[in-house]
């Protein structure tokens, strides 16, 4: 396949940045949409041009690192999947594409299609865990009975990778259906009944701390979401914090 | 509690909430109104109390005033806050991929709808307000009915009503459903909600278009 990428370019997190348009050929369809910027990058690098940045670790749609907005969607045009499990056959010979960054004021670009999502570690540090006593006396988690349907719910919201497409997709840039999958995954367990109060109210606040948007119910994060996290859990998480609030 | 809205949980559940008042009240509009397809003299009945009434004139009305204000205050605030929040705005952004047009779109929708208001307040609440309360005219029960029908025989009028109800019913389409979930209720009941939600933005529009074109072809 022969290709047309239109790709952001931004040497750093102060220059200002613009599309660049490169031509690829040779593309093979069973390439991996990474495999193919591996290539564009090799040949950039043959002709003396910085190659593009972009973030990657895994490579199998579990650590949540790659995170392009690629012809208007976050992760591309494929449903349920991260850019690295994109293969070309999703494209056809001629296509030009467009490859962004995701784009939110908490996420500013660092270089290229790299930004930085450590608003998110932030976010977790507010409120994203449990407490355990390490002291050698931690009860077995597997001791304590839970529901199927909790524990099934629970496991869904926490196969969230943090990859931020939710932010990138929303109209809005809200960061409300990964919070509330962080905030889901203790709030259906007995473990997180301790914590519940002060970790919805510290994470909804860092939250928006950072500077996300406001969610208007749209329905695309769930969409775009690689793990199809529900929207179910927004609804929660919007439960558990007026929850919080009356409680104090 | 919240009572700044200080979080995006909070701005979110407080349109809602204003949403829903500002939907029973449509819902009770249209009762009203469409006793004027059925008869004049029940429809007086029904306007004459509401216009002469004193907690709807002096309590529910100015909280009608204010859900309404607020509603669209809160709404135009917020597009703001998150057209701030994505910062360099994409060069390709295809958002008919994964989301609605109606959901992308509620501050056009509800912009129409504020004007359509305005053309509203002007044609009935400021007579209403004029007749009342700077002119202090002598009450007439049966007045309402014949201010009604004399409003629509202006086939413009209809036009700018027709097109404003299909404003309303695309707004609602998404607002309806929108409310519940921001409110925190997504369970099991949530499909039936969201056929219902379907049922009333496209019924309650459409009964109030009914109304204004009957009374054109009638009169």
């Amino acid at each position: 396949m022969k290709l047309i990428l239109k790709i952001w370019r931004q040497e750093n997190a102060t220059a200002k940045g613009s599309m660049h348009t490169y031509s690829l050929d040779n593309v093979s369809p069973d390439m991996s949409f990474l495999e193919m910027m591996d290539v564009l990058n090799e040949q950039l690098m043959e002709q003396g041009i910085d190659p593009v940045a972009f973030d990657h670790d895994c490579r199998e749609g579990i650590c949540g690192s790659c995170s392009m907005f690629i012809n208007g969607e976050a992760h591309g045009p494929d449903r349920l999947i991260t850019t690295c499990q994109l293969h070309m056959r999703k494209f056809k010979d001629g296509d030009t594409i467009h490859i962004e960054p995701f784009r939110a004021k908490p996420f500013p670009v660092i270089k290229d299609l790299v930004v930085d999502r450590t608003a998110f570690d932030r976010i977790q540090h507010a409120g994203g865990f449990v407490s355990v006593n390490t002291s050698g006396n931690t009860q077995d988690a597997n001791a304590i009975p839970i529901e199927k349907a909790d524990a099934d719910k629970a496991f869904d919201a926490a196969i969230c990778i943090g990859c931020g497409a939710c932010v990138a997709t929303c109209k809005n840039a809200s960061a409300m259906l990964f919070v509330s999958a962080k905030v889901s995954q203790y709030a259906l367990l007995p473990q997180g009944q301790v914590e519940a109060t002060d970790r919805v109210l510290n994470m909804v606040k860092q939250m928006d701390d950072e500077g996300f948007g406001n969610c208007t119910n749209t329905g695309a994060c769930e969409v775009e979401c690689p793990k199809g996290i529900s929207l179910e859990n927004i609804a929660r998480m919007n439960r558990e914090y007026l929850s919080a609030n009356v409680k104090g | 509690m919240g009572v700044t809205l200080s979080s995006t949980i909070l701005r979110k559940v407080a349109m809602a909430l204003s949403g829903i008042f500002l939907m029973v009240f449509l819902l009770q509009h249209f009762v009203i109104n469409i006793t004027s397809v059925f008869s004049a003299a029940i429809f007086n009945q029904f306007s004459h109390f509401m216009g002469t009434n004193p907690i709807v004139q002096f309590l529910l009305q100015p909280i009608l005033i204010f859900g309404v204000i607020f509603h669209f205050v809160m709404g135009f605030v917020l597009d703001i806050q998150n057209k701030r929040a994505r910062g360099t705005r994409y060069a390709i952004y295809k958002g008919s991929a994964n989301s609605s047009w109606v959901s992308r779109n509620m501050l056009t929708s509800g912009a129409t709808v504020l004007a359509f208001l305005a053309l509203h307040f002007y044609d009935f609440w400021v007579p209403e307000m004029n007749y009342k309360y700077v002119e202090v005219l002598p009450e007439d029960p049966t007045r309402y009915y014949e201010e009604l029908v004399h409003k629509f025989e202006d086939v413009t009028r209809v036009v700018l009503y027709v097109i404003s109800f299909f404003f309303l019913a695309l707004h609602l389409t998404h607002g309806f459903s929108s409310s519940f979930q921001s409110m925190g209720f997504n369970n099991k009941y949530t499909p039936a909600v969201k056929s219902f939600g379907k049922l009333y933005a496209i019924g309650i529009p459409f009964g109030f278009a009914f109304i204004a074109i009957f009374h054109f072809l009638n009169h």
